[in-house]
């Protein structure tokens, strides 16, 4: 592929979209969302094999960042998302930390049970987070201080795009660059690159900081598109659902953190109108199929071998 | 205040062996078998929803409701691993989670589609209904009933894997299954049946809980996170580890609920990542797999 073909392409879908499709620019907008959360995972759990139960955990903090900084008075966008992805960061690096240490079962008990804490930590203490109430109505400044929020979401909708442009072209310098290899061959055989002297912990902490700072990311883009957070954030449907988003898409590759996110809410769009118990049914059994059938998603179908 | 303690202490062992016996199950499907078994509270809250509609639609008595929940869970239990499931025992642990996440979807949806989102409970026959005085301390019936019941498994469970023929067979089975196949074990037909007693365990233990937690549709994953913090904290590999593992945390639940009610699940949450953290193989890890 050319260099400019993979820009072009985002540009044509981005203005397709915008053009065609001018009444569902919320939902656009929050599949961007999900789709930088969904890029998060993929970096833990695509590149390096890592698995997380936990993820919301940094969501969450990201979207709690940007919204008590609103809450504070500081609703200049483009800083409240730096300082989402700085403390999804940083708690991604103390996370890291700690779970470099555990593999299998205790590593994913304990990336739930970090999950499962911060979700009734939120849920108890109302007074920080508003509970199940959350922040309501919070008011963010004009993108640059130009491009307001609008009401019909055109604002939010480029600025959604535009950061999860930027967040797949980063990940696409990242797995190229010597840690992102060092990454997939982690995923490929630990005991291996030991051996050969590279530091698990290290560059699990490394991948956990990064998808930290991502997961951030996705959770203030969401709080400052619709204006409001609560306690949700944390929970463990959150953590379990953009693992499914990424399964379904096709796990181990960029574009699948796109595709699952995609297919995932539109589908719930179109079943969720005719019945809420169709919806969950109809996507257990689509997990168990990709599972038994095409264990790399719907794009290991298509493009089978790495 | 002595009274209240032991009667605090009474409720948390109870409510302790209540989760052990839905755990039960699962520290023989993911503690002896190694399958990260994530769909258990599934099987454990369609047990629970038979049993509701046996004794409320069906007009059948509680005490039939036991094995009824156990014998059907049980046979679900070996339809979908002949079926489904042996298919994942040599792919990686990530596919199992996936897998049972579909599976629990599916059951979710499912009990919401007929049952509905209201909590269910199911009336108690009279031996079990009411307290007991002893020693001047007032014991629920049905509580008690829980604690004799869940020694009795134990027991039996023990005692059967550790003396049977069957027992040997599938430690054998367990531990290398290539050798167990080349010295004749019927490696499939084991891992079946085992499969079916961890499921058909967690849906006992889904009958027991209704009448103590009621059901509604999030039983599933309520329940499974507990029965994954005690096989996880009480060490997989035997059935000893996670009792003890159950039974501290019905009383810390207990007691927690009582004296700190606005600390809520946050503090048994606290505590497992702490013990996992220092002791990842479980705190009484037994053989490590």
């Amino acid at each position: 592929m050319r260099r400019w073909a993979e820009p072009l392409a985002w540009a044509v879908a981005a203005l397709a979209i915008f053009w065609g499709l001018p009444d569902r620019l919320a939902l656009a907008t929050h599949i961007s969302v999900l789709a930088l959360f969904a890029l998060s995972l993929h970096v833990l759990t695509g590149l390096g094999g890592i698995l997380s139960l936990g993820q919301a955990v940094f969501f969450g903090l990201g979207a709690y960042t940007a919204g008590k900084l609103a809450q504070a008075g500081w609703d200049e966008p483009l800083s409240g998302l730096l300082a989402a992805a700085l403390v999804g960061g940083v708690a991604g690096g103390l996370a890291g930390g700690v779970l470099a240490r555990l593999r299998g079962l205790p590593a994913l008990m304990v990336t739930l049970g970090l999950g499962l804490l911060l979700h009734e930590a939120a849920l108890r203490l109302p007074g920080l987070t508003g509970g199940e109430d959350g922040l309501p109505s919070l008011t963010i400044a004009p993108l640059f201080g130009t491009f307001a929020f609008d009401l019909w979401g055109r604002t939010a909708y480029w600025y959604g795009v535009a950061l999860l442009a930027l967040g797949f072209w980063g990940v696409k310098r990242l797995e190229a660059a010597p840690f992102g290899l060092s990454l997939r061959a982690l995923h490929d055989n630990p005991v291996r690159m030991q051996a050969l002297g590279m530091s698990i912990a290290a560059r699990v902490r490394g991948a956990y900081l990064i998808a930290g700072a991502l997961a951030g990311v996705a959770g203030g883009l969401l709080t400052q598109t619709t204006q409001f957070v609560s306690a949700e954030v944390f929970s463990f449907h959150r953590s379990a659902d953009i693992l499914v988003m990424l399964i379904l898409g096709g796990i181990g590759r960029r574009y699948g953190a796109l595709l699952g996110p995609l297919l995932y809410a539109i589908l719930r769009d179109f079943l969720a109108d005719w019945h809420p118990a169709y919806w969950g049914a109809g996507l257990g059994v689509a997990l168990m199929a990709i599972v038994l059938l095409a264990p790399k998603g719907l794009l290991g179908l298509r493009f089978p071998g790495q | 205040m002595a009274t209240v303690w032991i009667g605090l202490l009474f409720d948390g062992l109870a409510y302790g062996m209540l989760l052990y016996l839905m755990s039960l199950g699962l520290a023989i499907t993911l503690g002896l078998m190694g399958f990260i078994h994530l769909a258990h509270g599934g099987y454990a809250a369609l047990g629970g929803y038979l049993a509701v509609a046996w004794v409320k639609q069906a007009g059948g008595s509680f005490w039939a409701a036991l094995p009824v929940g156990f014998l059907a869970m049980a046979a679900l239990g070996a339809v979908v691993e002949r079926t489904l499931l042996c298919r994942l025992y040599a792919r990686p642990a990530f596919d199992q989670i996936l897998f049972c996440i579909g599976f629990l979807f599916v059951v979710v949806a499912g009990i919401t589609a007929v049952w509905g989102g209201s909590q269910q409970t199911v009336p108690l026959p009279a031996l079990l209904q009411g307290q007991i005085a002893f020693a001047g301390l007032e014991l629920g019936r049905y509580r008690l009933f829980l604690l004799v019941l869940g020694a009795a498994l134990i027991v039996a469970l023990q005692l059967g894997l550790a003396r049977t023929r069957w027992g040997m067979r599938l430690r054998a089975a367990v531990d290398d299954r290539d050798v167990a196949r080349g010295l004749g074990l019927p490696v499939a037909r084991l891992f079946a049946g085992t499969f079916a007693l961890g499921t058909g365990l967690a849906g006992l233990g889904g009958v027991l809980s209704v009448p103590l937690v009621g059901l509604d549709p999030a039983f599933p994953l309520k329940y499974l996170v507990l029965c994954l913090i005690i096989v996880a904290v009480g060490g997989v590999g035997g059935i000893g580890g996670p009792l003890v593992a159950a039974l501290s945390l019905g009383v810390l639940d207990v007691f927690g609920k009582y004296y700190l009610p606005q600390v809520g699940g946050f503090l048994i949450y606290a505590v497992m990542v702490g013990l996992l953290l220092r002791w990842p193989g479980g705190l009484f890890a037994g053989r490590q797999s």
